[in-house]
């Protein structure tokens, strides 16, 4: 599986992203920069967490305008797969490949934690090598991550069983409508979610409930 | 010619920081404050001087950048 990962300014968790995808594919991916117009041919388009551009006007705001992201778009119409983690979450919905918005969590402060997951939906390309419900932990880092979308499209997102994570019972740290973590596209080769899971990939770390994500990926693309 | 572009949460979005002010405000003693929401201001300066041009194009800007319309609304005024 060929992989990229887009770096805009103030992103922080890019390098995390390109040691899981080169611990989990067994190849280093390409690492693009925002002002890159060219994606290089891959599987697989990651969105990493971070800063982007200061968070200025709001979270994701200005990268989705960024001249990367007219690839990132293009990929993702052809059926390219795509993952936005946490700010690449925030950047996929201002760049509305994604439904709904993320707004500042619900108690007003920034939750840095390991959370108790349930995955939703094991029917994608992201999640098949989990079984459905199964508890998973990820760690959480973020201030802006209350998933908010109108019933109408929340109910879209459940009938058609897009809701790839959600919060366990009693674990959602920001708010987020329906303890929604992570939602995938109607085509459902785009997940964003905001906890993650490259970040859980190595016992070392502190956890590996993250491998399947990424085998799930490697199994879909090999 | 300048503008300002007012942005604010839709009615219905939670607004916990405006929440948090009002709270806040009803500590300091002003206890007739009740809800509270919040928004920002952004004040442009645009070159030429037809004000209905303006006002088209400063309503593309809010829709493609300024304001996120699933979460806000905005208004718009020219001076």
């Amino acid at each position: 599986m060929k992989s990229a990962v887009i770096f805009f300014p103030a992103s922080n968790c890019d390098r995390d992203a390109k040691t899981a995808l080169t611990q989990m594919t067994g190849k280093a991916p390409a690492m693009v920069w925002h002002q890159d117009s060219e994606l290089p041919d891959v599987d697989l388009v990651v969105l990493p967490g971070g800063f982007s551009y200061g968070d200025y006007l709001r979270c994701g705001a200005m990268a989705s305008q960024s001249v990367v992201m007219k690839s990132v778009r293009a990929h993702a119409d052809k059926g390219g797969m795509v993952l936005g983690i946490c700010n690449g979450f925030q950047v996929l919905t201002e760049s509305h490949l994604l439904p709904g918005a993320l707004m500042r969590n619900a108690a007003l402060k920034f939750v840095c934690k390991p959370v108790g997951l349930e995955v939703d939906e094991t029917q994608s390309a992201f999640t098949r090598h989990y079984s459905n419900g199964q508890r998973v932990t990820f760690p959480v880092a973020h201030g802006e991550g209350s998933y908010f979308a109108d019933e109408e499209t929340l109910d879209r997102l459940e009938g058609e069983n897009r809701v790839a994570f959600r919060y366990a019972k009693g674990e959602n740290p920001n708010g987020s409508a329906r303890n929604i973590a992570g939602i995938l596209s109607e085509k459902r080769n785009v997940l964003g979610l905001m906890p993650h899971p490259e970040r859980v990939v190595d016992d070392v770390l502190g956890g590996t409930d993250g491998r399947a994500l990424f085998q799930s990926l490697i199994e879909n693309l090999s | 010619m300048k503008a300002r572009v007012f942005i604010t949460l839709k009615t219905g979005v939670l607004d916990p920081q405006g929440k948090a002010i009002g709270h806040a405000l009803n500590g300091l003693g002003f206890a007739s404050v009740g809800e509270v929401r919040q928004g920002k201001v952004i004040d442009l300066e645009l070159s030429g001087n037809d004000q209905a041009a303006a006002k088209e194009e400063l309503k593309a800007m809010c829709e493609k950048l300024l304001a996120n319309t699933v979460i806000e609304k905005y208004e718009i005024e020219l001076k």
